[in-house]
């Protein structure tokens, strides 16, 4: 079962308060772009074992979206923060790096 | 005008725990920036303050519930709903804004006795324990298969709101926790 912290409403949410919604830190390509940016916007998806970074929707609280760091293989979750964001904030990373160093994930690490 | 019910028609379950139905309650869902200055002046007119994140504040037979960044819920008596949503709207005039009267979509229900942590502990996904969960603080989160919000009051006894089409879902689901008795004997048995 997975819990995890709201930064908005600042309790522990159940998985069965959340929703969830794929992978996070998406970056958007639209009409202009190329057939291959696209198609890698659309269908590519990351699928580590191990660092993953998601966006998790408070569906039974407060309704806002969230984006959550954690280890897809133990489950254990390094932090969760605000999705008005284009990376993960440093306190996140640095917690990652301390538990699982020399980590990567698409373009970060 | 029709006569007001409340979804529950004033069941009541007595135990240890008694649950029971609220009876009509006036509610206004607010949306809004909550640091708005307006919003301040408007509630402090009806003699509420703004809750903290997760909190209720309560006045009298007034009540404000922090439902998530950029909402709040009212607590009124249910004749007083159209006064409040007029001075609500005189407060905010010219600011975007939703002030709603959502007292007949909802049903209010009383948790009362010994063991209420226990009894919504046992349907909730909520730390309840008296050092987590303290009498002012609001959880919106599911009670069994449907959304609903409940808070402490003073004296232990907690206050639940779902949507008035599961009221009968919330109220059996409670009693039948009320009648099964606390934890600690479940945990015995």
């Amino acid at each position: 079962m997975l819990i995890l912290h709201c930064p908005y409403c600042g309790v522990d949410a159940d998985e069965t308060d959340l929703h969830a919604g794929g992978e996070a830190h998406l970056k958007r390509f639209g009409p202009d772009s190329g057939d291959e940016e696209f198609e890698n916007y659309l269908f590519m998806r990351e699928n580590p074992k191990g660092v993953h970074f998601e966006r998790w929707r408070h569906a039974y609280g407060c309704g806002k979206w969230f984006l959550a760091a954690r280890c897809t293989a133990t489950l254990e979750v390094f932090g969760t923060y605000s999705a008005q964001t284009t990376e993960p904030p440093q306190d996140i990373k640095d917690a990652i790096s301390a538990k699982r160093p020399g980590w990567a994930w698409g373009d970060l690490s | 005008m029709s006569d007001a019910v409340s979804a529950l028609q004033g069941r009541v379950a007595t135990g240890d725990v008694t649950i029971a139905d609220a009876g009509l309650q006036g509610m206004i869902t607010l949306r809004c920036d909550l640091s708005a200055k307006s919003l301040k002046a408007a509630c402090k007119t009806m003699g509420l303050a703004i809750p903290e994140r997760g909190q209720i504040s309560r006045s009298g037979d007034k009540a404000l519930c922090w439902m998530s960044p950029d909402e709040l819920l009212m607590l009124v008596p249910y004749a007083d709903v159209a006064g409040s949503l007029a001075s609500v709207e005189q407060g905010m005039k010219g600011q975007h804004y939703l002030a709603e009267n959502v007292s007949d979509a909802r049903a209010l229900i009383h948790i009362d006795g010994p063991f209420a942590r226990d009894v919504i502990a046992k349907l909730a996904p909520v730390d309840l324990h008296p050092d987590s969960f303290k009498p002012g603080m609001v959880r919106r989160t599911h009670l069994g298969q449907i959304a609903a919000a409940f808070w402490m009051r003073d004296d232990g006894a907690f206050e639940l709101i779902c949507f008035r089409s599961v009221a009968a879902y919330a109220f059996d689901l409670l009693a039948a926790s009320a009648k099964a008795g606390p934890v600690s004997d479940v945990r015995a048995s």
